[in-house]
C-alpha cells in the first residue's frame, strides 16, 4: 500500500499562501488513492511556477521546457505504455507556448493526464497576462488591460471531443484531488484545468472571488452528454461550474501499435528475421 | 559492352517516369550490371519538369554524369532541355506526336502501340531492347510492382511491352548500347541514400521516430513506417517539428533509441529541443537532409551549407558528434553508429546527409543482419548505486542511465541546471560541477571519431578535400586525374565532428596542392578545418546552384584554378 509519505516532502520556491500547495496536496492524495507507488508514476512539465511542482514529491521526473510537457509526456508514453504519465503545467506554458501541442494532445486521446495550474496569469516572469487572463487585466505589459479575448480552455476541449474535461480549483484540495484520481482512472487523454489563485500577481482572481464564483455540478449532472457539456463548458464569468463536465470512452491512440501491447519499447529485441525480410524487399 | 552509359528519363510530374527508371534499374541490377540512379525534381505534384537518370554498364558509378547517351523524352520540353548534353552518339526516344528532327531520334508511334497510361511500360520494353535486356527481367519487375496491387493490369501490360518490343526489333537504327556478359548478381540491394538510413536505423535498434513532414528527409520516415510492424516500432507525424523534436526526447528517456529526420527549416524549429538532449543527457538522433536554404530555398535541390548550422544549433555549451556519410553503404553504417554513440554519450548525435545522397541510388552487397549490434537503452537497474543519482558526477562524465518505471528507482531530468539527483539547482558550485561533466563527455566522442578516408597516397601533389554526399564525385574527378598521369589523392570526412587533427593534418601537410570541394558558397568546411588546426585551404570548388557535383564541374573549376595561379 502507497501512503502519502511514500511521496515525501520538499521545500518548494512558491510564495507562501500559493495555490500550488493545495494543488500538489491533492495530486499526492490523488496518486495514493489510485494505490500507484512513485516509481509507477512519470511526471512531465513544462516551465513556470506549476512546472516546478514535479520536483516537490516523490516520482519519476521529466522537468522540460516551456510549452513541450506534452509532446515529451507522448513520447514517453509510446515509449513505455506501463508508465502513468502526467503533464503538469501552468496556463502559459499548457495553452500559450505549448497551444499547439495541447490541441494535438486532445485529438490523440492516449492514456494520460493533463494538469494545467490556470491562475490566469505569468507569474514566474512577475505579471505578465496569459492566455487565459480576463479581457481588460491590466499588467505592467498590458498597462491598458489585456485586449484579447480570454483562452476557455475547458470549452476548446469540449468542443474537439476531448475525453476527459474536468475543472477543479485549488481552494477546494479534497474535491481536486477526487477529480485528479478521476482524471488518472479514465482511460484516455484526461484535462483537469485547476483555477488557482495567484497571491502575488493577480489581484482580481483571488480566493475570495472564486469563493464568490465557483459551483460544485450536481450530483446527477450527465458528464457523457455532449451537448449539455458545451453549454457547462461555455459557463464562464458570473457562475464558474466546477466538476467532471465532460467525459467519454474513446479509442486510445496507444492502441492502434500492436507492439506497445508487450510492453515498454526498451526491453524489445530488434528482429532479425523481421531485419532479413525488409532487406529482401530492395533485392 | 560499353563501359559507361548515361540515360535519362524526362518528363512532367505524373508520367511515370519514376516508374519507368525504376524497374529498368532493378531489373539491370539483378542482370548484375552497375547502375547509379540520380532523380532531379520540381516541388510540385504535376507538371514541371523531372528527370529520372540511370547510369549504367560496368561501372561500378558514384556520381551521376552531365552527358548524356540515351534520353527518353516524354514531352517536347524534355528535349529542348537537354538536347545540348548529347553525346555525338546519343539516341533519343520520343513520342512520334512532337517529333523532334534531331539526328538520333527514334520517333515511336506510341498512340498505335497502346493507350497513355501504359505508355510507360512500352518505354520500358523499347529500353531494354536498346540494352540489349530480354523482356523476361523487366515483365518481372513489373510483375512485382503490379502483381499485388493491380493484377488485372498484367496482361494489358504484358501486351504492350511485346509490342513494343517487336517494334523496337523493326524500327530502332544501329547502335552500341547493348550490354553483354552481365552475369546475374544474387541478393544486391538497390538503395537511394534515405533508404540506407532508414534500414541503418532499423538495424541499429531504433524504436521511435516523430517527425513532421519536409523534403528531402521525408523518404526516411516512409521507409521506416514501411516497416514499422515487421520491425516493432512506434512512429508518429507530429503537430510541428518543436513537437517531433521533444517527442523522440520523452520516448528515449523512458528508453525507445530515438530519431528525428528533417530539413534545415525544420531543424531551425528543433533548436531548443538540441539543447534539451545535451542538458538532460538524453541520447537522440537527429538526420539533417540538406536542401538549399535561406528559408525555404530550393526545396526539392541539394545543398551542404546547414554545416555550420548544425554544429552551433541549440544554446549553451555542450558535446555532439556529426557524421556526414558519402556513400550508400555509409548511410547505412554510419546511422546505426549515430544511434549507438548517441546512447553511449547520452548526448545528441547528428546525420547530415542531402538530397543528392537521399535520392541517388546504387546497388550494394547485401548487409549482414545477423552482424547487427542493436542499441541497448539504459542500464541495468541492479547496477545502480543506491540511492540513484541521475547526474552522479564520474570521471568520465557518464552517469548511469536508468529508464523510469523499470526499476523503483525514481529517474528525474531537469532542463534548468540541477544537482546530481537532477532537481533545479542554483548553486554555482554544482553548476560548475555539472558543465565540466557534461563537457568531459567530449573526450568520449573525440576517441569515437570516425578518421577521414585517404584515397591515394600521402604526399601526392594534389589533394582534394570533401565531406559527406562530395565522396562520389570527387572520387570520379580523381579517377580521371590518375588516368592522365597525374598524382592526386583524396581526403573524405565522414564524420565532420568532433575533428581530430592527429587524424589527418599531417596529410594535409604533406600535400602539394589541397583544394577542398564543398557544395556550399562560403566554405564552411574548409574553415572549420582552420579554425581547428590552423591549416588554411584558401583553394576551393564551390557549388551552390542546387545542383549535385559531377567529376566534369570539379575538373572544369580545377583546371581553371590550376591555370589562375600558373599566371606570373
Amino acid at each position: 500500500m502507497t501512503s502519502i509519505e511514500d511521496y515525501g516532502k520538499y521545500e518548494t520556491a512558491w510564495c507562501p499562501g500559493c495555490g500550488n500547495f493545495g494543488i500538489l496536496n491533492a495530486l499526492k492524495h490523488a496518486l495514493v488513492a489510485c494505490e500507484l507507488a512513485p516509481h509507477q508514476v512519470l511526471l512531465v512539465s513544462g516551465i513556470g511556477q506549476a512546472a516546478k511542482a514535479p520536483h516537490y514529491l516523490k516520482a519519476n521526473v521529466f522537468n522540460g521546457l516551456h510549452g513541450r510537457s506534452l509532446p515529451v509526456a507522448i513520447g514517453a508514453k509510446l515509449a513505455n505504455p506501463e508508465l502513468t504519465v502526467i503533464a503538469e503545467s501552468g496556463d502559459g506554458c499548457m495553452y500559450g507556448e505549448g497551444g499547439n501541442h495541447f490541441l494535438a494532445a486532445l485529438r490523440r486521446n492516449l492514456n494520460l493526464t493533463i494538469l494545467a495550474h490556470d491562475n490566469r496569469v505569468y507569474a514566474l516572469t512577475k505579471g505578465q497576462a496569459s492566455p487565459t487572463s480576463e479581457q481588460g487585466f491590466v499588467t505592467k505589459t498590458q498597462p491598458h488591460g489585456a485586449f484579447a479575448a480570454s483562452f476557455n480552455p475547458v470549452a476548446v476541449a469540449v468542443t474537439m471531443g476531448a475525453s476527459f474535461v474536468a475543472r477543479g480549483y485549488a481552494g477546494m484540495p479534497e474535491h481536486l484531488a477526487g477529480l485528479i484520481a478521476q482524471a488518472i482512472k479514465h482511460r484516455g487523454t484526461a484535462l483537469v484545468d485547476i483555477l488557482q489563485p495567484c497571491v502575488s500577481f493577480n489581484k482580481v482572481n483571488t480566493f475570495q472571488w472564486y469563493k464568490e464564483h465557483c459551483y460544485e455540478l450536481a450530483d446527477d449532472y450527465d458528464p457523457t452528454d455532449h451537448a449539455q457539456a458545451l453549454g457547462t463548458a461555455l459557463e464562464f464569468g458570473e457562475r464558474i461550474p466546477l466538476g467532471v463536465i465532460y467525459a467519454m470512452e474513446k479509442p486510445l491512440f496507444e492502441e492502434q501499435f500492436a507492439v506497445l501491447k508487450n510492453g515498454p519499447l526498451a526491453r524489445q529485441e530488434v528482429s532479425r528475421e523481421g531485419l532479413r525480410q525488409v532487406m529482401q524487399g530492395y533485392v | 559492352m560499353p563501359r559507361d552509359i548515361q540515360l535519362l528519363i524526362g518528363g512532367e510530374a505524373g508520367q511515370g517516369l519514376v516508374t519507368i527508371g525504376q524497374l529498368l534499374s532493378k531489373a539491370l541490377v539483378r542482370a548484375g550490371y552497375e547502375v547509379f540512379v540520380s532523380q532531379s525534381y520540381h516541388s510540385r505534384i504535376r507538371g514541371g519538369h523531372n528527370t529520372y537518370a540511370i547510369r549504367l554498364g560496368e561501372g561500378p558509378f558514384f556520381a551521376p554524369r552531365e552527358s548524356i547517351d540515351i534520353l527518353v523524352a516524354l514531352n517536347a520540353e524534355t528535349v529542348e532541355l537537354h538536347r545540348e548534353q548529347l553525346t555525338g552518339w546519343a539516341l533519343l526516344i520520343a513520342d512520334s506526336a512532337f517529333d523532334p528532327d534531331l539526328p538520333g531520334t527514334i520517333s515511336v508511334p506510341f498512340a498505335e502501340l497502346g493507350p497513355e497510361p501504359l505508355w510507360n511500360t512500352a518505354a520500358l520494353a523499347l529500353l531494354g531492347n536498346i540494352l540489349g535486356l530480354s523482356l523476361e527481367p523487366l515483365y518481372q519487375a513489373v510483375e512485382a510492382m503490379l502483381g499485388k496491387k493491380h493484377p488485372e493490369a498484367l496482361a494489358e501490360n504484358r501486351e504492350i511491352m511485346e509490342k513494343s518490343r517487336v517494334w523496337a526489333e523493326a524500327h530502332v537504327p544501329e547502335h552500341d548500347f547493348a550490354l553483354a556478359g552481365g552475369s546475374p548478381v544474387a541478393d544486391r540491394l538497390l538503395l537511394n541514400g534515405n533508404e540506407a538510413i532508414a534500414l541503418g536505423a532499423l538495424a541499429g535498434g531504433l524504436k521511435f521516430c516523430a517527425f513532421y513532414p519536409m523534403t528531402p528527409a521525408t523518404s526516411i520516415v516512409l521507409e521506416l513506417i514501411a516497416h514499422a510492424e515487421t520491425m516493432g516500432c512506434v512512429f508518429e507525424q507530429a503537430e510541428d517539428e518543436i513537437a517531433a523534436v521533444n517527442m523522440a526526447i520523452g520516448a528515449a528517456f523512458a528508453g525507445a533509441p530515438s530519431m528525428v529526420a528533417t530539413s534545415g527549416g525544420g531543424f531551425a524549429l528543433m533548436a531548443e529541443g538540441v539543447s534539451l538532449a545535451a542538458m538532460t543527457e538524453t541520447p537522440v538522433l537527429i538526420v539533417v537532409a540538406q536542401r538549399p536554404g535561406p528559408a525555404t530555398g530550393m526545396p526539392t535541390r541539394t545543398e551542404q551549407a546547414d554545416l555550420e548550422f548544425v554544429l552551433h544549433a541549440g544554446h549553451g555549451e555542450f558535446p555532439r558528434a556529426i557524421f556526414a556519410p558519402g556513400s550508400i553503404e555509409a548511410c547505412y553504417q554510419l546511422t546505426q553508429k549515430a544511434l549507438a554513440l548517441a546512447e553511449l554519450s547520452q548526448s545528441p548525435v547528428f546525420l547530415l546527409t542531402d538530397q543528392f545522397l537521399a535520392d541517388s541510388a546504387r546497388p550494394v552487397a547485401p548487409f549482414d543482419p545477423t552482424a547487427i549490434v542493436p542499441v541497448r537503452a539504459g542500464a541495468e537497474p541492479d547496477t545502480a548505486v543506491t540511492p540513484y543519482q541521475r547526474y552522479r558526477f564520474t570521471d568520465d562524465g557518464l552517469s548511469p542511465r536508468l529508464l523510469p518505471g523499470l526499476s523503483t528507482h525514481l529517474v528525474v531530468a531537469d532542463s534548468d541546471e540541477h544537482d546530481e539527483e537532477g532537481h533545479i539547482s542554483e548553486d554555482h558550485g554544482v553548476r560548475i560541477g555539472m558543465v565540466e561533466k557534461r563537457l568531459r563527455k567530449f573526450a568520449l566522442l573525440q576517441q569515437e571519431a570516425i578518421a577521414p578516408e585517404l584515397n591515394g597516397e600521402k604526399g601526392a601533389d594534389l589533394l582534394l578535400v570533401c565531406w559527406g554526399s562530395g565522396q562520389g564525385p570527387v572520387q570520379e574527378a580523381v579517377a580521371v586525374l590518375r588516368d592522365a598521369g597525374r598524382s592526386v589523392a583524396m581526403l573524405h570526412f565522414s564524420q565532420v565532428w568532433p575533428l581530430v587533427p592527429a587524424q589527418f593534418l599531417d596529410i594535409l601537410q604533406a600535400s602539394g596542392k589541397v583544394v577542398c570541394v564543398e557544395g556550399n558558397a562560403t566554405g564552411q568546411f574548409a574553415r572549420l578545418i582552420q579554425r581547428e588546426t590552423c591549416f588554411a585551404m584558401p583553394s576551393r570548388i564551390a557549388r551552390y546552384d542546387g545542383l549535385p557535383f559531377t567529376a566534369r564541374y570539379i575538373l572544369a573549376r580545377l583546371e581553371k584554378l590550376i591555370a589562375v595561379e600558373a599566371r606570373p
